[in-house]
């Protein structure tokens, strides 16, 4: 019976490795979303413009190319809210800093929160998109009925690809949930004992990596 | 787990069992439901995975029947959208879930030890409870269709957004349903690795397995590999539906597209799985018939493992619209276009075996030849989709339905098939008739054409998938599409007469039931008894 034994001892074996290999996989298909989002915020191939702020870089604007920026807005289910921009597109040398306005209204009378999220085409422009300021840094509150109207200051960077001529910045607008705007007050709170100027957007801009955080993990 | 934990009484009873079984009768199989509850014998399993698998091709088969019957004619006549999404859905669970995969894994529970010589599976009693997760996992699925809000609706491919955010109620139990099929596949593939690993006969070496063990070896591998990484994307949909995770809701830091990553990785190599087998099948009737030994053994065994290593290098090709970088839009396409060289070694071997064979047209022949011209036709619609600047117009078109069906019903459905015909004399003692066999075959072949060649001229002209209204100018193709829906669906009925006739009785069959055949199951009884092997038999090389 050696043969016998010797076919058990090789089963149970191969179970183990085989299970082995299972637990690998399934690890490795969660492993992947950390990957995912590292490898995307390195290439930023997934339009996912890195949520903070950048300082001006002072350098000379390439006044020979004019890169036409587009901007659209959407606004998603659940939020009753109308997101506006003042102009749908605009001319700009790399470089040079630009500022355009973006209005948020409220159409119901209570107050929620919500947060636009930005994507940016064609994904090899949004490592070269640099965002000064921007009100997609953090959660916006509004009252009922409100009306709030933001800036977005952004520059592109000199060395954006020379196929690129028209970048296409997509906000979309989601409804912040109850647990998340918890999490994100008690973060707001916490950084407005360090930081007074907390309703100021442009000078707001030194905790908002914490309050963007609040909104992806307070899950 | 301890190396060294002292013998359990039950495990060394059904593993002595197992090994020497031949020093002791066996006891009497308990009689009725329990009989088929507590089984652990390979055979019977097996039959119980093929009639499983045949009742659901059944079910998932009267869910495209009507979806085609409201296709019939454009405008909306005999159900809402809402439910011809949850019939298109559940029409694809259902066929790669609970028909294709079992059938495989029942014919692997049947045939492969039989192939290598051995008296079951490595682990009978996981064999059995992998088998009867599978009626309570679709059981569950089906149930999803009388919750309220209905079933799942949000396609096969369970893209997330809709099948978080925007899917029904019901999607919790469809993600249960998935998980304990999943489990289901994963116990078949470590039960049939540690039985082709661990159990061959003396004597013969891995490059002496016929190629149906072959091909099951790496697609249980596949299985292996992939089957955790979608219980992990169906685990994360759960987490984003139930516990407010966002690993797929832009709105919380997650990403739609991971989604889609995550589960291509698991979806390309899934279609392998539901290939490779077939390959087996076809490339063990083919010599049979033909009388010659099969053309480039080796070359077959290196193509499998090839195309299942390449299949793990691009799933992206299912995604060429979600606004890849170039460079990956390239490699996507190249790779793919890779796995067409395997392929067609493949193609180029099963066609050389036949030349100048000879040849004859038993059923399992004629289904092993129609696989062969229709897969290949279907492999070339693929060439076409994995062209990244052609998909961006076939994207979601019916091109990529009529693709799909071509590679999956002529293709693995019709590799079951041959197989069935092919082993149903081992089975049962019977030959099947033969003029029952031949009329289902080309009834079978003339409705699949007629169904699904007509979907690449729609898909072509721009008719998108999964909607139950179209422009008017599809309609024609529809009609032919739909009356072919249904004369291959009740051409099916003649396959179930034909399998009933023969486990009754018919022609008696003996040992070696096909002339040309050489694999070592024609080497026990026809109907194989309900042990086999139990002295593991002396294996002669053949030439490979």
């Amino acid at each position: 019976m050696d043969s016998q034994e010797q076919a058990r001892v090789g089963v149970r074996r191969t179970v183990i490795r085989t299970i082995a290999v299972l637990i690998g996989m399934f690890g490795f298909a969660f492993a992947l979303v950390p990957l995912y989002d590292v490898f995307c915020s390195i290439t930023g191939i997934n339009g996912k413009v890195d949520a903070t702020a950048k300082s001006v870089v002072h350098e000379e604007v390439d006044e020979s190319r004019y890169i036409n920026v587009q901007f659209i807005t959407r606004g998603s289910p659940g939020l009753p809210w109308q997101m506006s921009v003042e102009m749908r597109q605009m001319s700009v040398h790399p470089g040079q800093m630009a500022e355009v306005d973006f209005t948020f209204t409220n159409n119901s009378s209570s107050e929620s929160w919500g947060r636009a999220v930005p994507s940016v085409s064609p994904s090899t422009a949004t490592t070269h998109l640099r965002k000064i300021s921007c009100f997609c840094f953090q959660e916006q509150q509004l009252q009922g009925n409100e009306r709030l109207t933001i800036p977005l200051v952004f520059q592109l960077a000199r060395d954006l690809p020379d196929d690129i001529n028209t970048i296409t910045l997509v906000y979309t607008l989601y409804p912040i949930e109850h647990v998340i705007q918890n999490a994100a007050l008690d973060n707001t709170l916490k950084s407005s004992a360090n930081n007074e100027l907390i309703n100021d957007p442009i000078n707001n801009l030194s905790n908002t990596p914490k309050n963007n955080k609040a909104a992806g993990e307070a899950i | 787990m301890a190396p060294k934990l002292p013998p359990q009484p039950p495990l060394q009873h059904s593993t002595t069992a197992v090994a020497d079984g031949q020093s002791h009768g066996h006891a009497a199989p308990p009689k009725g439901i329990f009989r088929w509850l507590l089984t652990t014998n390979h055979k019977e399993i097996g039959s119980l995975y093929l009639i499983f698998s045949l009742t659901m091709f059944f079910i998932g088969g009267i869910f495209a029947l009507v979806v085609r019957a409201e296709l019939f004619q454009p405008g909306l006549q005999l159900v809402e959208p809402e439910f011809f999404n949850q019939m298109t859905t559940m029409h694809g669970l259902i066929m790669v879930f609970g028909a294709v995969m079992p059938a495989f894994t029942g014919l692997a529970n049947w045939m492969i030890p039989l192939q290598i010589g051995a008296p079951d599976m490595a682990l009978p009693r996981l064999n059995n409870f992998s088998f009867w997760l599978l009626p309570v996992s679709f059981t569950l699925l089906l149930s999803t269709l009388l919750m309220p809000g209905g079933g799942p609706n949000f396609g096969w491919t369970f893209y997330a957004p809709l099948s978080t955010n925007f899917a029904p109620p019901s999607t919790t139990f469809f993600i249960l349903a998935l998980h304990i099929a999943g489990i289901s596949s994963i116990l078949g593939a470590i039960n049939i690795i540690a039985t082709i690993l661990n159990m061959r006969a003396p004597g013969m070496r891995l490059m002496d397995m016929p190629l149906f063990v072959w091909t099951w070896l790496i697609t249980a591998f596949l299985l292996i590999a992939v089957m955790p990484v979608l219980a992990g994307v169906i685990t994360m949909m759960l987490m984003d539906i139930n516990f407010g995770t966002s690993f797929f809701d832009a709105a919380g830091g997650g990403d739609p597209v991971l989604f889609q990553h995550l589960f291509w990785f698991f979806g390309h190599p899934e279609v392998y799985i539901m290939i490779l087998p077939a390959f087996g099948i076809v490339s063990a009737i083919i010599p049979t018939f033909a009388r010659k030994p099969l053309f480039g053994y080796a070359s077959m065994v290196y193509a499998t493992a090839a195309i299942a290593l390449l299949s793990f290098l691009v799933w992206a090709h299912h995604m060429f619209i979600v606004g890849l970088p170039l460079v990956a839009e390239l490699f996507f396409m190249y790779s793919t276009m890779l796995i067409a060289v395997p392929t067609g070694v493949k193609v180029f071997n099963w066609v050389t075996t036949l030349f100048r064979g000879s040849i004859s047209f038993e059923s399992p022949m004629l289904f092993a030849l129609a696989f062969v011209v229709l897969f290949t036709i279907g492999g070339f619609s693929g060439l076409m989709l994995a062209i990244a600047p052609a998909d961006f117009q076939y994207h979601d078109t019916y091109f990529v339905v009529a693709h799909f069906h071509y590679v999956l019903v002529p293709g693995a459905i019709f590799a079951i098939m041959a197989g069935v015909y092919y082993w149903l004399p081992k089975w049962t003692g019977h030959y099947p008739n033969e003029k029952l066999a031949q009329w289902h075959f080309w009834f079978s072949i003339i409705g699949v054409n007629l169904t699904f060649f007509p979907m690449h001229f729609a898909g072509l002209a721009g008719m998108p998938r999964r909607i139950p209204d179209y422009a008017l100018q599809f309609a024609d193709f529809n009609l032919l599409s739909s009356i072919g829906a249904f004369f291959f669906g009740a051409s099916q009925l003649l396959f179930v007469l034909g399998v009933i006739l023969c486990v009754r009785g018919g022609k008696k069959a003996p040992a070696k039931a096909w002339e040309g055949a050489e694999d070592l199951e024609w080497t026990v009884p026809s109907p194989a008894p309900l042990h086999t092997f139990e002295t593991p038999p002396v294996f002669h090389r053949t030439s490979h």
